[in-house]
């Protein structure tokens, strides 16, 4: 799987306030969450965002609340994947389980500037930034979160689990 | 090579005799939590996996309490997606309004949380049962929904970062001002996915929800958990609402750390994490003339009776501020119907307080004490970030509960010292 988007750029400890506050939290239609992404970061974000898009971010994206409304914010706002030099532990696991494709990687998060066109190969984790020419390796997922991925996320994982126990 | 309790445990619910930091393990889980604004999502998905019952309906607990009593029709319709599910599974942890309190001062006071257990909650707070010798963490929905209809969940064992509190506490200070503190020294990131614990002679000293407190917060430093080994303490408190069985496990001395981090606390003064972020901590004496608009005191954090005993020992016959909104917030019915009862509720009324039903309400900027464009509030909540409790350019000042009732009376940021 190949994502090719232009990029957006945040900074460092982007919260789950940042990426979607707690006052839109009485629905979880992802339709109506994606019109709030990264409000209170960029309030002109949900505005000018297009599908493909990529965010860029500084170290510890989606720290705070357990939100999954957060990922889904983003997946729902048609954002093809987010790359930062790290991720908050329950951002990280969310965004697996949802299926929002996340890459660490340091160096790209610091180089890759907003509006640069950049290319992730979502298999082997190269980050080719398309506007500078220059290429980065993001980390690669564990085996295990492989697993899951490829069995099409968390819940299809456990679904097959649940037959088989009967 | 010992393990550390954060490994016991874990290894323990893997059916290894020994796990090691980075090992992934399948783990079975004692409690499986959530709430109004996370179960309903989990719900969703829990019904797309096509599972027909839940694993154990006694150890799924629902607490309603985010934008509870409801505060608009869509929040009524998730609580109602909840109570629904409640019925049709029939989950004996489910706490109505009324019955309920904020998740995490309800289960270890119900003593549904226990030492040795292995706990997931869709909130990211849920690791405050390590304050009772628990392996605890937040997770999303969807783990959620698989810890429902499985009762299991996989882990990474976490690394683990020994912090060791030695001294004497010096007045006013509690356990909020050491997690600050600490989260001050190490960042929001200093503990990312490790596990944190708690260690020392003030440690000990302080009460089970001073404890809770911090582990509380451990969050707030990208902890997977915070833990706190069992004592003598922790066992008196969980004997009297323990309903089932609990294991004690303490670390080994040739346990491996990550790191081991030590403060003195006899050093340490209250403090106050400025916005926006709870890493940006000052000592009390530090903090210069900050005129304010509104005081919280409750939630997860310090929604405690111990915190309520602290800010009724400030407010009393101190009058709030008349340009001060303070808000009283009881962590649950019972800490509500002891706080009536030890005349804490009469102290704040007198003073001009609001004193609401539990509720996790302003912390996350949902309901019952929202903040305008440019306000600034001190709070004994969690988080400080942009527009936690309200306007995108509003502000919020975390402190323990004597700086907040101290605050709340002077209208500007304040130490317990100048109204004592």
């Amino acid at each position: 799987m190949e994502f090719i988007g232009r990029v957006w750029k945040f900074g460092d400890d982007i919260d789950t306030d940042a990426i979607i506050p707690a006052r839109y939290l009485n629905t979880s239609e992802p339709e109506e969450l994606a019109k709030h992404c990264m409000e209170d970061a960029d309030a002109t974000f949900p505005q000018k965002v297009q599908p493909g898009d990529i965010i860029v971010a500084g170290k510890n994206f989606g720290c705070g609340s357990s939100r999954e409304h957060a990922p889904i914010a983003i997946k729902a706002a048609k954002v093809s994947c987010v790359i930062a030099p790290s991720f908050a532990r329950i951002f990280y696991r969310n965004a697996i389980n949802i299926g929002l494709p996340i890459f660490e990687c340091e160096e790209a998060a610091r180089e890759i500037q907003e509006g640069d066109e950049v290319k992730v190969d979502a298999v082997s984790g190269e980050i080719t930034n398309l506007t500078t020419g220059k290429k980065y390796r993001a980390v690669p997922f564990p085996e295990f979160m492989q697993e899951i991925i490829n069995a099409g996320g968390l819940m299809k994982y456990v679904a097959k689990k649940v037959k088989d126990n009967g | 090579m010992g393990m550390t309790i954060t490994e016991k445990i874990l290894a323990e619910h893997a059916g290894l005799e020994y796990v090691e930091p980075g090992q992934l393990i399948n783990a079975r889980l004692d409690v499986v939590l959530g709430n109004d604004i996370t179960a309903p999502v989990a719900i969703r998905e829990f019904e797309k996996l096509g599972a027909r019952k839940v694993f154990d309906p006694e150890r799924i607990v629902l607490v309603p309490d985010h934008f509870v009593p409801n505060k608009d029709i869509q929040s009524a319709e998730q609580a109602k997606i909840v109570r629904e599910f409640a019925k049709k599974h029939g989950i004996v942890n489910y706490f109505e309004v009324g019955r309920m309190g904020i998740e995490h001062c309800l289960l270890p006071e119900q003593g549904l949380a226990l030492p040795g257990d292995v706990i997931i909650g869709a909130d990211s707070h849920t690791c405050t049962y390590g304050a009772l010798g628990a392996f605890a963490t937040g997770v999303g929905s969807t783990d959620m929904a698989a810890g429902m209809a499985t009762g299991e969940a996989w882990f990474k064992v976490p690394e683990t970062i020994k912090f060791v509190y030695y001294g004497k506490l010096r007045p006013w200070v509690g356990g909020k001002d050491l997690i600050l503190h600490t989260i001050g020294d190490i960042g929001v990131d200093g503990a990312r996915y490790m596990a944190m614990e708690f260690t020392g002679e003030a440690i000990a000293e302080l009460s089970m929800d001073g404890r809770m407190t911090m582990a509380n917060m451990a969050i707030e430093a990208g902890g997977k958990n915070g833990i706190i080994p069992p004592d003598e303490k922790t066992i008196d408190y969980v004997k009297r609402r323990a309903k089932r069985d609990y294991k004690i496990f303490k670390s080994d001395d040739d346990a491996r750390y990550a790191r081991v981090i030590e403060y003195d606390v006899s050093k340490i003064e209250p403090v106050v994490a400025f916005p926006h972020l709870p890493e940006n901590t000052k000592p009390i004496s530090q903090v210069a003339n900050i005129p304010i608009d509104q005081v919280v005191i409750g939630s997860c954090t310090n929604g405690r009776l111990e915190d309520l005993r602290v800010a009724a020992k400030v407010l009393k016959g101190h009058k709030v501020h008349n340009e001060i909104r303070l808000i009283i917030i009881p962590g649950t019915q019972e800490i509500y119907r002891q706080a009536v009862a030890e005349g804490l509720v009469d102290i704040f009324i007198e003073a001009g307080a609001v004193v609401s039903t539990p509720t996790c309400g302003p912390c996350l900027g949902g309901h019952m004490g929202i903040l305008a464009k440019g306000e600034r509030a001190v709070s004994t909540t969690n988080r400080n970030f942009v527009g936690r409790m309200g306007h995108p350019e509003s502000e919020v000042y975390l402190s323990g509960p004597a700086v907040a009732a101290a605050s709340a009376v002077l209208g500007r940021i304040a130490s317990p010292e100048e109204v004592c």
